[in-house]
């Protein structure tokens, strides 16, 4: 059994993340969720001048999804849908520092939403 | 910040009196058991009176305690003897609950030939004696069931299936990590061949544990060498530790009664408390349950986050979600069962011990509720 041990920056984003919450008139909500760790993430996004002007997160999951979901907001805020769309869970755990090896999985799990949201944004 | 501990079904912290009892045997007294000198003797004393101290909290007979190296040791040494002595019998009985010390010894049984039966336990964690009755055959060799179950506290009816065993002639071992010195045993009464017992769960030292077996019982020894413990265990003993061990179970059972009652009371203070979270449930039998043993479920949570929260307020517990068992799947014994995999991800256990007090508990009838309503504030899953 691998121990698994969060960073300081895990920590902070895990036990005090900026951007939870719901956007009540969204341009895009993604949902994507992780049936081998149970972890679900809804991302709410809002559009301005082609940018993604606002960004929050609802996530139920381990510290890992919820420390994801946060810098995934993070880095999508002021970011073009191009620019965005470009985005990966490798983004997310470099912005972290590290990730426990077993963890990595929660953080593909912001990028899964990330693209479905952006996806529902095009139709 | 005061550390509030409630993972008592991990482990304890050495008792002041145990740890007393035990410094002598590392320095002054450190005599090898085995030799003729007077400072060899006085270990040997010192381990027989701890074997005798043992024997007397589940009513045996000295000689029928075998020191080892703790819990997992004892339950290896109980199913790999006992297949390994009868050749002609190949089939084991256990539950689907036991601990991974029994559960993986049972997969290494299977590769070497031998064939399983894993019950299934009912809702609240219990196995019903009916189906041990149903599945002992010809070739049962050895029925293993747990006491009480180290993350739901579920006590099992062990006499019961204990006297079919011994009607139907099947070996019966049970794993007493959890319960020895915590609720009355007595192998005589209730017809056990073999029980594992573990000193760290007891305020003990760490690395020593007991293999109680019948003189009728033959299993093979796993550990060959100098022949320590009546051939069933060589190596030299760790004197320290028994002394330790043999303290912590004269202590314990002098305390049973009322720390039992005591921790009860603490226990059904924080179940009572807990639930009235909306969406919650106990997991595990409301009263058929070890007396410090809280196991509950929060919809829309998740178990890891909830113990790194109660960690940033000086509490400690424990989780039986996938996102913290490392193997990326919930506990076995929530999935055993039935609860679903979301339920198992939001489970939250507290055990609790000699230290804990009531302050303790008021505390965490405060900080569990704020922290499950934050994360299900952030959570997707849950609507008010
Ligand atoms: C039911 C049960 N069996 C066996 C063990 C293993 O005991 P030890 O840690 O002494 O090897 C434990 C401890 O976690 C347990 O709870
Ligand atoms: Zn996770």
């Amino acid at each position: 059994m691998e121990k698994i041990e969060y960073s300081k920056k895990v920590m902070q984003h895990f036990l005090h993340p900026k951007h939870f919450g719901e956007i009540k008139d969204a341009d895009a909500v993604g949902e994507a969720g992780n049936i081998k760790c149970g972890d679900i993430m809804h991302l709410y996004i809002k559009v301005a001048d082609g940018k993604i002007s606002d960004a929050k997160f609802k996530t139920l999951g381990c510290a890992a999804a919820i420390a994801s979901s946060d810098v995934m907001c993070e880095l999508v805020i002021g970011k073009t849908i191009e620019k965005a769309s470009k985005v990966t869970n490798k983004d997310i755990v470099d912005y972290l520092g590290v990730l426990p090896t077993l963890k990595l999985h929660c953080s593909v799990l912001g990028m899964e939403t990330l693209h479905d949201a952006l996806k529902k944004l095009r139709k | 910040m005061k550390t509030i501990y409630l993972d008592h079904a991990a482990t304890t912290a050495v008792d002041g009196t145990v740890l007393k009892e035990m410094l002598p045997y590392f320095s002054r007294r450190f005599g090898n058991a085995s030799t003729l000198y007077t400072l060899g003797h006085e270990s040997r004393e010192a381990v027989e009176r701890a074997r005798k101290q043992i024997a007397k909290l589940i009513n045996a007979e000295p000689n029928e305690i075998f020191f080892t190296s703790g819990g997992t040791e004892s339950d290896n040494t109980a199913l790999k003897g006992a297949f390994l002595a009868n050749a002609g019998k190949k089939h084991i009985i256990t539950t689907k609950i036991e601990h991974p010390a029994i559960l993986q010894t049972c997969k290494w049984i299977e590769k070497q030939g031998g064939r399983v039966t894993y019950l299934h336990v009912d809702a609240n964690g219990i196995v019903n004696p009916q189906s041990v009755a149903n599945a002992i055959g010809e070739d049962t060799l050895l029925v293993s069931i747990m006491h009480a179950n180290n993350e739901i506290g579920t006590i099992q009816p062990i006499e019961e299936i204990a006297r079919i065993c011994r009607e139907k002639k099947v070996m019966f071992h049970t794993d007493a990590v959890q319960t020895f010195g915590k609720i009355p045993i007595d192998v005589k009464k209730m017809n056990i061949d073999m029980l594992s017992a573990s000193s760290h769960k007891i305020y003990g030292p760490k690395g020593t544990g007991i293999l109680f077996k019948r003189n009728k019982i033959w299993i093979d020894a796993l550990m060959h060498g100098g022949g320590q413990e009546r051939g069933l265990r060589s190596g030299t003993e760790n004197v320290a530790g028994i002394v330790g061990f043999g303290k912590a179970a004269e202590i314990a059972m002098q305390k049973m009664k009322s720390e039992g009652e005591r921790e009860k009371k603490l226990r059904d203070k924080i179940i009572n408390g807990l639930l009235k979270i909306p969406k919650s449930r106990l997991n595990g039998h409301p009263t058929k349950r070890l007396p410090g043993n809280v196991n509950i479920s929060f919809e829309g949570i998740e178990g890891e986050s909830m113990v790194l929260m109660l960690n940033e307020k000086g509490i400690c517990s424990s989780t039986g979600s996938a996102c913290s068992t490392g193997s990326l799947e919930p506990s076995h014994v929530l999935l055993a069962i039935g609860m679903t995999h979301e339920q198992a991800h939001g489970s939250l256990r507290l055990t609790l011990g000699r230290e804990t007090s009531a302050k303790d508990v008021g505390y965490v009838l405060k900080a569990v509720p704020e922290i499950v309503d934050k994360l299900r504030s952030m959570s997707a899953t849950w609507r008010e």
